[in-house]
């Protein structure tokens, strides 16, 4: 009984959150958007430098995933925590680990998979061989569910704060960068035609620490903010 | 589903020290609050908040504005911890007993958490359901024609009016099992047989053996139940009266 009704939380939770964004579609699609034009200025302000291109793509796509996944992060929680849901949410009988999870999830599913998906095609640009193309779809899919772990940490902290939008990133930007080298790394690897995966192996393991700490740190400081 | 099982309360004592005192009139005392201390920036709200609540008793909470009215809801709910005093639920302290109070308590607060994008129907069965009691779709749509909503259920809350958004927020009490309310202005904005309808559910939670803690400045015409009123002043003081 206890088991199905957390089970049920987290279901409504996720399926709430994917209810609202698919109602407001033009945040999420803004989000993808700013993902493909920054990455698309690079090659367009480079020129035909194949060589060039190819060496600065791992990083390039990934500066602008982590820039994208801040431009969403600050809604998470914002929404919620005006019109009083959140307040809601804190008192409900279920773990607030299950509900800050379910929402990270929704966020993730909503504003990061469009993108990891949107990413190999925008690779074709800096001339990425299949194998490349396909190792960064990979890195992208394991490093930026860390993105929304790490990420809903801030926006919790930055709740109800003027300014929380650069403060956010002053605050989260720092804790990206393993993911970053980890990420573009993999990428990195592969073009040169090295295995890539020590660099993939330690973005799982990232993966599996933040989905254990990222949740419980964020309830805290839900906590704190809705003091 | 568990939220329906909470109710009616189940007291278990493991030990002298967790037996709940008894009032004058011998009715079980459930909440009991004891020398509440609020400060809030550098300015005390109040002190000696002490209180004590049985089943089938309301509590009305009056105090000018900004006398920490909403706080000590929030204190109460946990969402806020006070600077001294403290909770007790069935004995135990709120905090020792985190789920298995909220599990116990339902709060409306200023914000009334619905969200513009989503219809009465859909807000009204999300809220159900994060509170742990799932609505069947016939059952949500009985509960928001009782607020006078029937026929808007699918209407997105953004074209209601704040009257209207408060009705479709109030839809939540009626298929609600907890023992204890906490409403946090709940007459702000509504028309008089909105009024009448509240005091009704109130009314009705009270007479099944529920409790309630209401902010509010206006007079509440609620039959059942005892009545209890608390006034927070300016100076910190909180003399509390009884009456019938």
């Amino acid at each position: 009984m206890r088991a199905h009704s957390t089970f049920s939380m987290f279901r409504w939770i996720v399926a709430r959150d994917l209810t609202l964004a698919w109602r407001r579609r033009a945040d999420v699609l803004s989000t993808l958007f700013f993902f493909v034009i920054v990455v698309s200025l690079f090659p367009l302000g480079i020129g035909p430098e194949t060589q060039l291109l190819r060496s600065i793509a791992p990083g390039v796509v990934w500066v602008a995933a982590l820039l994208a996944s801040m431009l969403s992060l600050g809604r998470v929680f914002a929404n919620d925590y005006q019109d009083g849901t959140l307040e809601q949410m804190l008192l409900t009988p279920q773990p607030l680990y299950l509900i800050v999870l379910g929402k990270v999830l929704a966020q993730w599913l909503v504003a990061e998979v469009p993108l990891v998906l949107i990413a190999p095609l925008l690779g074709i640009q800096f001339n990425l061989e299949p194998s490349s193309l396909f190792i960064l779809f990979v890195s992208l899919l394991l490093g930026t569910p860390i993105l929304s772990l790490i990420g809903s940490i801030g926006a919790a902290l930055t709740l109800g704060l003027r300014g929380g939008g650069v403060l956010i990133a002053l605050l989260i930007l720092p804790l990206y960068i393993p993911v970053l080298i980890f990420g573009a790394g993999a990428v990195d690897a592969s073009i040169n035609s090295v295995s890539a995966q020590a660099n993939l192996t330690l973005l799982g393991a990232l993966l599996v620490i933040a989905l254990i700490f990222a949740p419980w740190a964020t309830s805290a400081g839900l906590r704190i903010s809705l003091e | 589903m568990s939220r329906v099982n909470a109710f009616p309360l189940k007291v278990q004592y493991n030990d002298a020290a967790r037996k709940p005192t008894s009032t004058p009139g011998g009715i079980a005392t459930i909440l009991e609050v004891v020398n509440l201390e609020c400060v809030r920036g550098d300015r005390r709200l109040f002190r000696d908040v002490s209180f004590s609540l049985g089943p089938g008793t309301l509590l009305q909470l009056t105090g000018p504005n900004g006398s920490g009215k909403t706080s000590l809801l929030r204190i109460i709910c946990g969402l806020m911890s006070p600077e001294s005093g403290e909770i007790r639920w069935q004995g135990a302290q709120i905090r020792t007993l985190a789920e298995e109070y909220s599990r116990s308590i339902t709060y409306l607060g200023h914000r009334i958490a619905v969200k513009e994008e989503l219809n009465s129907l859909e807000n009204l069965s999300i809220a159900s359901g994060l509170a742990g009691c799932e609505l069947s779709p016939d059952q949500a749509k009985a509960a928001l024609a009782r607020v006078g909503l029937a026929g808007r259920e699918r209407l997105p809350a953004r074209f209601l009016s704040e009257g209207q958004r408060r009705r479709s927020a109030l839809a939540r009490l009626i298929n609600c099992n907890t023992a204890l309310w906490l409403l946090d202005e709940v007459l702000a904005s509504l028309d008089q047989a909105a009024i009448v309808l509240i005091e009704s559910l109130i009314g009705e939670h009270l007479s099944r053996g529920g409790m309630a803690i209401v902010a509010t400045h206006q007079e509440l015409h609620i039959s059942a139940g005892s009545f209890q009123r608390l006034e927070l002043g300016p100076s910190g003081m909180a003399p509390v009266e009884s009456g019938g």
